[in-house]
Parts: C-alpha cells; structure tokens; sequence
C-alpha cells in the first residue's frame, strides 16, 4: 500500500502550482512570468503591437533585451550587420529604452546569446517560470526552472500581462543511467537519446531528464542537455535542482543574503517517488560513442564510427521518405561512413555548446596543431563573459594560432541569419542543434557533433573522431 | 484578431512530415521588423530555383491548379522547430486561411491559433486521404468550418476535428487574447503582492546591475 506521506507530485506539478495565479477550468491556468528574455529576431513586432493597442509594458523589471541573431561577430563590430539587420538591433534597443527595460547591448560585457547570458548573469533561478520568443529557451530549465519558447503574439502578450494562459502541458520523464565513456560528452548523450527516443517523442509536452547520468553533469553540460530537448518536441525540458545547480546560482548571483532561504526552498523542487508521467523513457548511455548526424534532423545521427543505416523498410513510409530526402539533401548513401568524409567548415557555438567548458574541450584538442588546409574554422563564444574568460585562460591564443577565427559573441552560423553562412554544398561540423535543410545557408550540409569532435574534425580536415586525437 | 468561421478554396497537398519553420520561411526573411510582405518568402528554398525568383516547377504551391490554394493539407509535425511567428504571417500573407495535418509543432500551432489561422489536427487517415485525392483527382476544393467543426474534402467526404473549445470560440468571435487576460488584471495584482513576499528573491534584480 502506498504510505499516505508518499509524494506523488511530479517536479513540473511543483512548479505549474507554485506559478498558477489562477484555475481556469478545462486544464487551462493563467501562469506568471518571472522572467521574460527578449532578443532581435522575434520581438520588434511585439512592440509595434502594443504601440498600436496604446498599452504599456505590465512589469519592465522582469524583462531583459539582449541582441544576439542578427548580430555582426567580427572583432570590432557595431551595430552593422547583413542587409536590414541594423533595423532590427535599432529596434531593439530602442524598445528596451523607451519602455524602461534591461538592455545588454553590443559591446555591453554581458551580451551574448540570449540563453547562455540569462544563466550566467544570475537572471534565471530554480523554481521560476521563463520565457523567450525562442524554441530553444528549454535549455534554462537545466537550472531546475519551467522554461520554454513563445511566439511573437505571446511575446506581446507576455509584455502587456506578464502572464501566458497556457494548458497544463503532458509530461514526461526519461532516467539516463550507465558512464559515459572517454570522449563523448553531453552533445553526444543529447543527441544519442533524440535518436533513441524519436524527434517526436516529447509531442511539445515537458521532458523531464533524471537518473544518476544526468545527476552526475556539470551544469553546463545540463544546459547542453536541455537545449536540445527542443529537438525531442519537447516545449520545456528540466532537471531537479541539486547541489550542483546551487552551487552555479551562487557563483553567478555573488552570494546574496537570501540565497539560504532560497535554497531552501528549492530542495523542494523534485519529483515526488511516486509521481507518474504522460510516458517514461530509459536511455543507458554506458556503450554511447560520440554521435554525429547525418540527415537533416536530429535523430538522423549515428556514432561517429558507423555505417549510415540502411533505409527505414517501405512499412515505414514516412521515416523512409524522410531518410530518402535527407540522404539526397546530403549528398550522401546508405551505408556509406561518415568518418574520413572531406568537410569545408567547423562551427563552434551556438547556445548548445559556446560557454567555457566546450571551448576548453575544443583547445584541449586543437592545442599545438593546425586547421587543416581548405577548412574554415570559426569558435564564436556563447557570450562577451565566455569571450572574456576564454581571453584569460589563454584560450583565443591556441585558436589563433592553430588558424581558427576568433569571433565576438552571438548566434552566429547557427542560423545563417547574419554574415557567417555555410555555402550550398558545403560540409560543416557544427556544434550547434539543428542541422535542418537551409539553416546555416541555403543548400548548407550541417553534421551536428560534439565541441571535441569539431576541433578533431577541423584539424582532421574530415570527419574525425575525437578519441583518436589525443588532448594536450 | 480577425475572426474566422468558414473557408471554402483549393487545397494543396504537402504531404511531406516534419517540415520545419526554417522551411516554411527561410532565414533571411526574418530580416524584418514588420509582419506584412512575408508571402513571397514561404518556402522559398523550395518554390524558387534561385535568387531571382524563378519559380521550380516541380514544387507542388507552384502547379498552375494549385495556384491561389486557401487550404493547405501537410504531413504531420508540420511547423516543428523555430518559434519564428514569421512562419504563420507568411501562411496569411500568400493566402492560405487554414492549415490541416495530424499534428504540429507546438509553438507553431499556437502561433497560428492567435493569429486567426486554425491549424486543425485530423487522424493520419483522413489526412492520407484528402492528400491522395488532391494529388489524384482534378477537383481540388474544400470547406474548413469551424462552426461545425468539420472539414470536407475534395470528394464531399466530411471530418470532424476536436479543438479546444477555448481556442475554437477565440477564433470565432476573433477574441483578442490580451484584452481577455487583461480582464483578470486584479488576480494578476494580488499574486504579485503576495508574490514579493513569499518569493522576495525571484523581484530582486541580479547584484551586477
Ligand atoms: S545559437 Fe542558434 S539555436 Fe541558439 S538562440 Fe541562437 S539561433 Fe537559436
């Protein structure tokens, strides 16, 4: 029998309760915001909406406007970008100005990508709901907060309300269990586990990651994790607050006086034994080599020694027809391996891996050689602060010399929207999340991988497994 | 909002699953700090061959009996990915005023909801249906009401959909979604009192402002 102490209540439960302002019958709430992100890309027209409706911003001390998307990353740069994206950044900042709110504007030191500066500036806090005209927003629910993209209409919204009304969202829960082995990071277990579980699997409910594996990341690598749950069809991804997430909340909001309260508070913030879940996954990632991707979505990926498989059976028309398409869209044939195969560009960055630890790995790797001929090879940090420490460590000086560009922070060639593109045609290794058709450059073939498998690849001059290029 | 009750126009086959956001409008469309003029830029990576705009005739919105379609029908996971709202302006600018698959990106569909364009969900039969008979036969018209909540297809077969009611009478009646929510402002009021101080530290700004 169950003991009537048993906690059944799940860790979004937790926070979906703790946020709910009110019930609004049919499993619909009207949640607070605590904290609202805003960026270059999907908010300009959130703010020509409220100008015309005449209504002003709810609550300015919630929000915080960072330029990220359409930024220029050359050394040196000002508001000069591609073609109208100077407008953009205009609008931006004048939107944040004349409604009051937090800016980290161009050469402000705490610009960056928006989801690796809310953390690292202390923004965001376990137990908060979160919020961002970005997909990827689920990455700051590594910090144990309930965190997911909206669109520009709830952007609006958001600033006019600072409240979403929002169905009770299906949750689910995957226990990662097993060591990984030398060489494969949190890249390779968030992309291992997509193509596990299916790029569908999560049906835009919240994903919760549990079980000694995910216990045992760093907090950055949790981020890495949870940015790609996204790419499950996972609104919202999160991991119970331990001590490892508190001892990154008091690195990075310097120790205030109400932090013990707080932490209190937040041990609270789990799971209950009993708690039951829309479905459960188990991933075991003990004989996980480091992935790569071969297609155009991100379970299209296999272990950096594999054959590319075979194409899924005629029963099965919908994945077949969408290996065909990707296979086609890469140039590439079942069977046919990944490893050894020429590329033209390696991009490290993007919010899933450009913050201290995946740069470290990479110059770990690169330290004392050379990019390899007829490759361009671009790290862009996740923000001005990673930039900053990187520069401390000695870190931009291995890059140079091995002959990769050393870039100022923003979203860069993970999206193709500013002057750092793949060309049709070209092979990229990328460690950023999505290797879709178009998105770093029309015609662009994207292998989404690992910061370590990057660096080897860039120095290989091919597809290259990292465990086979010894770090120094 | 606009409201929307009734479309009735050609339908377009799309059949393809998982098109994302970065398909449906292409990065350098989100250049842009307005909402109009995105029609051009739906999926331009596949409609035009090259920078000039020269239409590839082998994509499926550029066949002559396709020309001015109200109703696409797409394979399921349609708009997953980016939470680009660009995606749905660009569906309204062309003129499409539905969208009907078995499933969609999350943001996406909540993107088109509040923007009065119904992304109606059917089971993966009837939409393997409509898409065969809108590839097949030369009638190519179909109704979305959403009063009846029913679709017909191109040979008067009829659907039903489920949607939520909430969303279903918001799109009806063109609800605006902020003045709704507005209408609860006291509530709203009262958990940010008891708010600051039951979670003080969640109002504090960060120290190194
Ligand atoms: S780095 Fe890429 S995925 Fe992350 S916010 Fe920027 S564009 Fe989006």
């Amino acid at each position: 029998m169950t003991p009537i102490t048993a906690d059944a209540t799940s860790l979004f439960d937790k926070l979906w309760q703790a946020r709910l302002i009110k019930d609004l019958g049919d499993d619909r709430g009207l949640i607070h915001i605590d904290r609202h992100l805003l960026h270059d890309l999907s908010s300009p027209q959130a703010f020509a909406g409220l100008r015309q409706a005449g209504r002003p911003v709810r609550t300015p001390a919630l929000q915080v406007a960072v330029p990220d998307h359409i930024v220029d990353t050359m050394p040196g740069r000002g508001d000069a970008t591609v073609r109208g994206g100077a407008d953009m950044i205009v609008a931006l900042r004048r939107n944040a100005v004349e409604n009051g709110l937090r800016l980290f504007d161009i050469g402000d030191p705490r610009q960056g990508i928006v989801h690796v500066v809310a953390a690292e500036q202390g923004i965001v806090l376990p137990g908060m709901t979160v919020v961002c005209g970005d997909s990827h927003t689920c990455t700051l629910g590594a910090l144990g907060c309930w965190a997911f993209g909206i669109g520009t209409s709830e952007v609006e919204h958001v600033l006019a309300t600072q409240t979403l009304v929002i169905r009770k969202p299906s949750s689910m829960r995957i226990r990662v269990e097993g060591r990984r082995g030398a060489g494969v990071t949190a890249k390779d277990l968030a992309l291992g586990i997509i193509r596990a579980i299916g790029i569908n699997a999560a049906k835009g409910g919240v994903l919760e990651y549990a079980g000694p594996a995910v216990t045992a990341l760093s907090m950055e690598e949790r981020f890495t994790l949870c940015n790609m749950g996204i790419e499950a069809s996972a609104r919202s991804a999160i991991i119970a607050p331990d001590e490892t997430t508190f001892a990154y909340v008091r690195d990075h909001c310097g120790s205030p006086e109400w932090l013990p309260v707080a932490t209190e508070a937040w041990t609270m913030l789990r799971s209950g034994p009993q708690a039951s879940f829309d479905r459960e996954f188990h991933f075991n990632c003990t004989d996980l080599a480091p992935q790569i991707s071969w297609g155009t979505n991100p379970g299209q990926t296999i272990g950096i020694g594999d054959a590319i498989p075979p194409l899924p059976e005629p029963s099965a028309p919908r994945e077949r027809a969408s290996a065909e398409r990707a296979l086609a869209y890469m140039g590439l044939a079942p069977g046919q391996r990944l490893e050894g195969l020429p590329i033209a560009k390696v991009f490290i960055g993007s919010c899933t891996n450009s913050r201290i630890s995946d740069l470290a790995a990479a110059a770990r790797i690169v330290r004392g050689r050379h990019v390899a001929p007829g490759v361009r090879a671009l790290v862009v940090p996740g923000s001005s602060r990673v930039k900053a420490e990187a520069e401390h460590l000695g870190l931009d000086r291995i890059f140079i010399d091995a002959g990769f560009e050393w870039r100022e922070s923003g979203c860069s060639m993970c999206v193709g929207m500013n002057a750092d593109r793949v060309a049709a045609g070209e092979r990229c290794v990328s460690t950023s999340n999505r290797n879709f058709e178009g998105r770093q450059g029309p015609g662009a073939r994207t292998h989404l991988a690992s910061p370590a498998t990057a660096a080897a690849s860039a120095i290989a001059g091919h597809i290259a497994d990292c465990r086979q290029v010894a770090g120094r | 909002m606009k409201a929307f009750r009734k479309v009735t126009g050609t339908g377009v086959p799309l059949g393809r699953s998982d098109i994302d956001t970065d398909a449906i409008i292409p990065q350098q469309w989100l250049i842009t700090t307005s909402r109009e003029g995105l029609g051009k830029g739906l999926f331009s990576n596949w409609r035009y061959r090259d920078d000039a705009f020269t239409p590839d005739h082998g994509f499926v919105l550029n066949e002559p009996r396709f020309a001015r379609a109200k109703i696409l029908v797409a394979g399921p996971n349609y708009g997953c990915g980016s939470s680009r709202e660009h995606a749905v302006w660009a569906h309204l600018d062309f003129g499409i005023e539905a969208i009907i698959a078995e499933s969609f990106g999350p943001i996406f569909r909540d993107n088109a909801l509040r923007n009065g364009l119904p992304a109606i969900t059917l089971d993966g039969a009837a939409v393997s249906q409509v898409l065969a008979q809108l590839a097949a036969l030369p009638a190519n018209r179909m109704t979305v009401d959403l009063e009846r909540a029913e679709v017909t297809g191109p040979d008067g077969t009829a659907y039903r959909f489920t949607m939520d009611e909430e969303r279903r009478r918001a799109l009806l009646d063109g609800i605006d979604d902020i003045s709704a929510t507005l209408a609860h402002a006291p509530d709203i009021d009262a958990f940010h009192s008891a708010d600051r101080i039951r979670n003080p530290y969640y109002w504090v700004q960060p120290p190194r402002d």
